[in-house]
């Protein structure tokens, strides 16, 4: 029973983290019409970014998140604004060649990774890195905990700005009517650009949270990636409140198939559910929770 | 205030509007009929620039404003309701209302046109916080006609408002257009409803696989031959 509440709730402590991931991945789908083949990859960034922040100054992770995230959010912005841009006006390409485009804007980020990195692991020890929290016979891990309560915080910020904003509900219009939201008065060039550095700036928030958790090195992007794709379809394509859903029941599966089945399961249990999902529920969650 | 001067357009190869010229004065309600197919509402198209002329020119009160970015032409005060409404389905009423004043006067100004539109609209108040995909189709044109006046427009384009809707509905709708008329906002519509429209409207032009056939006003096209067979049925 205990071992059971425990890898519930480290289940869905990393939920929140994987929700964070997938509504970037859900938004940027939504506006571009596309998957980022380098939503792991623009993570990655971030977290090198922060890694470069205490390694060599000391600031801790949560205080790089004011750093970094903004960092990430202007690659975001370089990258769509160069190189998907070009592709999306031009009438005669096809999406698929933007998402082709996503995939070499990964690798190409890897690579400089690799480049200034190397391949070596890296890793941020802070002080509170392995602390935990007791609960009666539940130990929770500090770090993680964190993690969850900025996850939340982002999720609730990010839907203050998508609800109750002109420019989120700018987003959203783009998103759902292209044309319409044009006829608007709604520049669908600035929009698109400004989602995509929406969406790296959160994968990339998401990564530095993991980074007291985790090892770093130039390959720990594509993982993510994948990650985000599932939970995309598993909450149903361009539904955020389906994100949140996709990314706590991954976040769940996933640490149950770790704890019950055997840890290097972890993954593959993200894809049995893609395709359990793709074939049993094509619409995903959204179209059980009807939202 | 509007005036078209020999437009062509093409959507890749194929040339639908061929040297298409008319005008709409300040204060007049103008209606473009026509078979479907016909090229109404990519006049409408071209106007707001979804659509790009090959030739001639369009300009706004003295303004040269083809090939626009269709994103600008609202701020120049020429809104265009789109055929089959074209709202944001998975948004309220009330936020669908607010996306059509997201700009200047337009934007200042929101929360009293919210108002006014729900004088207009009694219907759509009660149904504010209610999703549009959700609407019977006849609130689905009000919120389409209620966006376009949010954006404070100066000449509103209507397409097909009628669409699908009952006859009472459709004669509601035709007086709401008249009373937005009245209150100073010029009116360009395309209707496939010929007899209702031309008995209200000032002018009319006709068009015919993609060129301006017929213009006059709507007592003279009521009375026309060519009209009275071919978009009356006697
Ligand atoms: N996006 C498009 N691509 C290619 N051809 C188009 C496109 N939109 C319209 N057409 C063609 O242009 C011509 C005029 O279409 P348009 O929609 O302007 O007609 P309409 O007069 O509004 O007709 P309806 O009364 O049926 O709405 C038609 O032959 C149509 O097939
Ligand atoms: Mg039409």
């Amino acid at each position: 029973m205990e071992l059971f509440l425990q890898t519930l709730i480290y289940g869905l402590l990393i939920g929140g983290l994987y929700a964070v991931i997938g509504i970037g991945m859900t938004l940027i789908m939504g506006v571009l019409g596309i998957i980022n083949l380098a939503h792991g990859q623009i993570m990655m960034v971030g977290m090198y970014l922060a890694w470069v922040f205490w390694t060599f100054m000391g600031i801790d992770p949560y205080l790089s998140l004011f750093l970094a995230v903004p960092l990430v959010f202007l690659l975001g912005i370089f990258l769509s604004k160069y190189f998907l841009q070009p592709l999306i006006e031009k009438e005669s390409i096809l999406p698929e060649n933007q998402v082709l485009m996503t995939v070499g804007i990964g690798m190409v980020l890897v690579e400089l990774a690799r480049f200034i990195f190397t391949s070596d692991y890296k890793s941020v020890e802070t002080s509170y890195s392995s602390e935990t929290i007791a609960l009666g016979n539940i130990s929770i891990s500090l770090p993680m905990l964190i993690a969850f309560v900025i996850a939340i915080a982002l999720t609730l910020g990010l839907f203050q700005l998508l609800m109750k904003t002109d420019l989120g509900r700018s987003i959203r219009a783009t998103a759902q009517d292209k044309d319409a939201a044009t006829l608007m008065g709604i520049s669908s060039k600035k929009i698109t650009i400004l989602t995509y550095g929406i969406g790296s700036g959160l994968v990339g928030a998401a990564g530095i949270l993991l980074l007291p958790m985790y090892y770093l090195y130039p390959d720990v992007g594509p993982i993510f990636t994948i990650k985000a794709f599932v939970i995309t379809i598993l909450g149903g394509l361009g539904s955020p409140i389906g994100a949140i859903a996709g990314g706590i029941v991954l976040g769940v599966a996933e640490t149950f198939g770790a704890t019950y089945i055997s840890m290097g399961y972890r993954d593959a249990v993200g894809l049995v559910i893609f395709l359990l999902v793709l074939v049993f529920l094509p619409g995903g969650l959204k179209q059980v929770l009807k939202i | 205030m509007l005036k078209v001067n020999n437009i062509n357009m093409s959507y890749g190869d194929l040339q639908v509007l061929w040297d298409v010229t008319f005008e709409v004065r300040k204060g007049e309600i103008v209606v473009l009929v026509g078979a479907n197919g016909a090229g109404k509402s990519s006049i409408l198209k071209t106007i707001s620039g979804l659509q790009n002329v090959s030739k001639g020119t369009i300009t706004f009160e003295g303004e040269n404003v083809s090939n626009i970015n269709p994103s600008e032409i609202i701020k120049h005060g020429i809104v265009h309701v789109p055929e089959g409404r074209k709202l944001f389905n998975e948004m309220t009423v009330e936020e669908n209302l607010i996306m059509g004043a997201l700009h200047g006067e337009a934007k200042e100004k929101r929360n009293e046109t919210i108002e006014e539109c729900y004088l207009l609209f009694p219907r759509l108040e009660e149904r504010k916080k209610q999703l549009t995909g959700t609407l019977s189709g006849g609130e689905q044109q009000m919120v389409a006609v209620a966006r376009g006046l949010m954006s404070k427009p100066k000449i509103l384009m209507l397409d097909e408002p009628s669409l699908g809707l009952a006859p009472v509905l459709v004669q509601d709708i035709f007086n709401i257009i008249k009373s937005i008329n009245k209150q100073g906002i010029t009116v360009l519509l395309v209707e496939q409803n010929v007899q209702s429209t031309l008995t209200f409207c000032d002018r009319a032009y006709v068009l015919e696989n993609g060129k301006i056939v017929l213009e006059g006003t709507g007592q003279e096209l009521l009375n026309n031959e060519h009209v009275k067979t071919a978009f009356l049925g006697i």
